[in-house]
């Protein structure tokens, strides 16, 4: 174990047990005198039944403490800025420019209200504009609309996309069924779900991607199209995709592709020329707008010209020197959430993608490839590691492996080594999205942000977690010991009886205290 | 040029990885792309500016032909407000270990696990219902969300919405409900602007999965009619979902007193800058039983205990329910929503407390009223048009002059008056909806009434 890291481990009592009743920690600017008089009981029109009985139970307790309590739970998170996060494949974890958190911050961005005229609004439109021009250049498509407020929430309109296109034809009861591959992201099944669509799921061949059989034999008439991610999950690039496209065009469908991890091709290869109608890019993956925890983010979602008339409305129009929202879209699937997005994650792409061109575009790509490969082979001295589909050799972005070969001989499988790479001052390694088809599965992730020693010192932390494992495994199975807290009682979290998610859960259910 | 964004540009660094991965360049990394779909030449992009501060100089020169609503006096709402923000807030929101994290685990990210815990713990309180999620995109979203749930949970396939709805929420619900769930909607009273429970009462049946209610409605009237609204619903087996300001429940009834199944609102007001829209956060409670949260696919977090005595740990509660699990097997789409603007709304309700959301909420009941009979005592204005009572918004309709006309007018002023809301309710005519806040003071509600005067004379 590295002797020099320790995570900050404040114990912070919760928000709720902090403070004093009595105290505060803001005063909101009260009405002047004049508006107050005017209605002395500001209450005097609410029925009293429909005033609030009892005050909320919330926390009381003055700025400093309040202030302190946030920033040891920040000391406490290990963000990109801190840490190497690449850990977190699938996610692409990268850098975001400190000068675009700033961008993002001025009056001119974050205090815009969503409504205001056009006429003053004219810069955040020809922002969200040129953010769209840039992403038709670099998928080969021709219309994005940036309303989706997640990748998975572009999957979904991209699927409501399909849905309306074959409704236009009169084949909308007809084509009911989506084709996904099961190492495409989660979302691909998801959201043709929750677009009313049933998923045909097509498993790996020998290689680690579909055969082209098993799509053929998946599609029919009722076909409405195909979603899927390439490279997948697994790293691996389908060779075959334009095959795939073909066959679903020829069985009436459309083809939609999953680009949320774009990183590794950008400038390499594009949406329209393996086939694809529609696409879509997260904006705090590839294109480096902060993940913000969770969110806020953007999807992207791309279409070609055909299917322009069915994007969520407005969509923004250069006319001349002016940009305007266009809201007269009578054939619009509708809209996917409020107003036209997430606008301060456009400002942070668009700048993002100026700041490097098409050169440094392309570097992005190589690097991560670079990077991939590179982590790749230095993964390979880890003791009990495999590689599960060993004809595809050169993974494109992140990449499955396998530890069960560790799992067999020492008892300590993916989950705990990943666990343990807290105590080293690292994000735990994501291990796959479900099924887990891939046994003691890990997913990492080297974006272009990472360097040789970062890289270095991650595969040298595997590899001492992995040894560890191999003499001491209790001691292994025991961690983390460094990090912000200890291994937790998991068993709690998935049982109704004794789940907590709040306070008032548990007073109202007096449920086995978690401590 | 080695760009400041990648490390490993310089040569040496490169040969040496590429040597320890056994090929001669980068180009034999991408033989797995075939070269029939390999893009040819240079993407057609604007040439790069790696100098930061030409970079900035550029897109600050585009971002500075916007003028924001700080600059001048703004009555915009409808779905987005200008509140104050307490610095604390922006403070928080901007720490780099929240801003650039994501899907980390219980171990690599505890604070912002009892962070986003923490945010339901209080917001629990706030509207008293067990269960909190990590918030939706938005409120309209967040409903949306909700009524499928209830659509998966009854087996019934139809809902019945307001009438007063905004035009973003109603758009949403085309998209998320209207392709295989009936969207009915129950008209508003044309004085009060309050539901009619009559043909809320004549429209509900068997067959109805949900019932819909907000306060404030898209008119700016507070629906004091939603528990019974609620218990209309609960008659019928329907589930009730109860949209609610948050910035209204220090003084208004909760959600979860008026007997809601689900709980829906937008967190926006508290602490989040608007960002043209990018402030939004949908809100979600629901009761704490395994069968309704199931029906949720976004996160929630629980605490738990951990191998050291009396240290708390946090972990995502029942994660096999979401999508990621699931795929596309019954379960809605959940995955990367709002997080960080949850961490900020728990830092904006543990600094306000009880008082301060009390005399928030009081304080905006008390401007409201005071600028809505002061612009009504205008010749030729009708406000407030509908006698229910406002939160912080309210109708203002013309008798002779056209909205669009009147707005240009007031922005060449420096004001910004309300929404139009020809196209949302054209049975209204020329009306608009007017948002006022704690950041209005006296001086300029009256200097919006005196130039509103005399653009209307």
């Amino acid at each position: 174990m590295s002797p020099q890291f320790q995570q900050a481990r404040w114990s912070e009592p919760l928000l709720s047990e902090i403070g004093t009743p009595g105290e505060r920690g803001y005063v909101p600017t009260a009405p002047e005198a004049e508006i107050a008089a005017h209605a002395p009981d500001p209450l005097a029109a609410i029925p009293p039944a429909f005033r609030r009985a009892t005050a909320p139970a919330l926390p009381q307790v003055a700025q400093p403490q309040l202030l302190r309590h946030f920033y040891r739970l920040s000391q406490e998170t290990l963000g990109n800025d801190v840490a190497v996060d690449f850990g977190l494949g699938t996610c692409t974890m990268k850098y975001s420019p400190k000068v675009n958190e700033h961008l993002v911050r001025m009056p001119e961005v974050q205090d815009l209200h969503p409504a205001q005229h056009e006429d003053t609004v004219q810069g955040i439109l020809e922002v969200l504009w040129r953010l769209e021009q840039m992403l038709c250049a670099i998928s080969g498509l021709d219309r994005f609309t940036l309303q989706p407020p997640s990748g998975s929430a572009a999957v979904y309109t991209n699927a409501s996309i399909i849905r309306a296109y074959h409704a236009s034809r009169g084949e909308g009861e007809q084509r009911d069924e989506i084709v996904s591959s099961v190492f495409s992201h989660p979302c691909d099944q998801s959201g043709p779900w929750s677009a009313g669509f049933k998923v045909v799921e097509l498993y790996p061949g020998p290689n680690g991607y579909p055969e082209l059989d098993a799509l053929k034999a998946a599609l029919s008439n009722r076909t409405a199209g195909i979603v899927i991610t390439n490279p997948e999950d697994t790293g691996i690039y389908n060779p075959h995709i334009a095959e795939f496209t073909r066959l679903v065009h020829e069985a009436g469908g459309l083809c939609v592709y999953d680009q949320a991890n774009a990183n590794g091709i950008l400038g390499i290869a594009r949406a329209r020329e393996a086939g694809f109608d529609l696409c879509h890019f997260n904006m705090h993956k590839t294109f480096s707008s902060p993940h913000n925890g969770m969110g806020p983010a953007m999807g992207a979602s791309g279409v070609k010209e055909e299917l322009a008339r069915f994007l969520p409305a407005p969509v923004v129009e250069r006319r001349g020197d002016r940009f305007e929202l266009d809201w007269n879209r009578p054939e619009s699937i509708g809209k996917i959430r409020s107003f036209v997005g997430n606008a301060q994650i456009a400002v942070r792409s668009y700048a993002w993608i100026l700041a490097l061109g098409p050169d440094g575009i392309r570097e992005v790509a190589e690097t991560a490839v670079l990077n991939a490969n590179y982590l790749a082979t230095r993964l390979r001295e880890v003791p009990g590691m495999s590689q599960p589909f060993p004809t595809s050799n050169t993974p494109i972005e992140q990449f499955r492996w396998s530890l069960e070969a560790l799992r067999e001989e020492t008892g300590v499988g993916s989950a705990d080594v990943s666990r343990n790479l807290a105590d080293y001052g690292y994000q735990p390694v994501f291990g796959s999205h479900h099924p887990f088809i891939v046994p003691e599965p890990l997913t990492p992730e080297a974006s272009e942000s990472f360097s040789k020693e970062d890289i270095d010192g991650w595969a040298d932390a595997m590899i001492d977690i992995a040894k560890r494992a191999q003499t001491d495994a209790d001691d292994v199975l025991e961690g983390p010991y460094r990090n912000a807290c200890r291994r937790i009682d998991a068993a709690a979290l998935d049982d109704p009886e004794r789940w907590v998610p709040s306070s008032r859960a548990e007073r109202t259910k007096g449920a086995v205290r978690g401590d | 040029m080695p760009h400041p964004y990648i490390p490993n540009s310089a040569p040496e660094v490169r040969r040496e990885m590429l040597d320890a991965i056994g090929v001669d360049s980068v180009e034999d990394l991408y033989r797995p792309i075939p070269s029939e779909l390999r893009f040819q030449g240079r993407l057609p992009l604007e040439e790069g500016i790696p100098e930061e501060g030409r970079l900035r100089r550029h897109v600050e020169g585009i971002l500075r032909r916007n003028t924001p609503a700080t600059d001048v006096l703004s009555f915009l709402g409808a779905g987005c407000y200008q509140h104050e923000v307490p610095a604390v807030c922006d403070e928080i929101n901007r720490r780099g270990e929240f801003v650039t994290s994501y899907a980390g685990d219980v171990y690599g990210d505890h604070g912002r696990l009892q962070a986003l815990w923490e945010f339901q713990d209080v917001m629990a309180e706030l509207i008293e219902m067990d269960v909190v999620t990590t918030p939706n995109y938005d409120w309209s979203t967040a409903a949306a969300m909700c009524l499928r749930s209830s659509v998966m949970l009854t087996g019934r396939k139809r809902v019945l919405v307001p009438a007063a709805l905004l035009l973003d929420r109603r758009l949403v619900f085309q998209d998320y409900l209207a392709h295989d769930v009936q969207v009915d909607e129950i008209p508003f009273d044309e004085a009060t602007g309050l539901l009619d429970l009559a043909a809320l009462q004549a429209a509900i049946g068997d067959d109805v999965a949900a019932v819909y209610v907000e306060y404030p409605n898209a008119l700016g009237v507070i629906e004091h009619q939603a528990g019974e609204a609620v218990e209309i619903a609960h008659e019928h087996g329907a589930m009730a979902v109860v949209g609610a300001d948050p910035s209204g429940l220090g003084v208004l009834a909760s959600p979860g007193s008026l007997g809601a199944d689900f709980a829906v609102g937008d967190l926006q007001p508290l602490g989040m800058h608007m960002s043209y829209g990018g402030g939004l956060s949908g809100y979600i409670g629901c009761r704490n039983d395994a069968e309704v949260i199931g029906s949720l696919p976004v996160f929630i977090f629980a605490k738990t205990a951990t191998l050291e005595p009396g240290q708390h740990g946090f972990g995502y509660l029942n994660f096999d329910r979401t999508h990621y699990v699931k795929r596309g097997e019954g379960s809605q789409n959940g995955g990367t929503t709002t997080a960080l603007w949850a961490i900020t709304a728990a830092a904006y309700l543990g600094l306000h407390g009880p008082e301060g959301m009390r005399e928030l909420g009081e304080g905006l009941l008390q401007r409201t009223r005071y600028a809505a009979d002061r612009i009504g005592a205008l010749p030729g204005v009708t406000a407030p048009r509908f006698t229910g009572a406002s939160l912080k918004e309210f109708v203002v309709t013309y008798d002779a002059h056209d909205v669009a006309s009147v707005d240009a007018a007031l922005r060449e002023r420096g004001i910004f008056g309300g929404k139009d809301l020809s196209v949302d309710f054209p049975s209204l005519g020329r009306s608009s909806l007017w948002a006022v806040t704690e950041v209005h003071t006296k001086d300029d509600i009256d200097r919006l009434v005196a130039t509103l005067g005399e653009v209307l004379a």
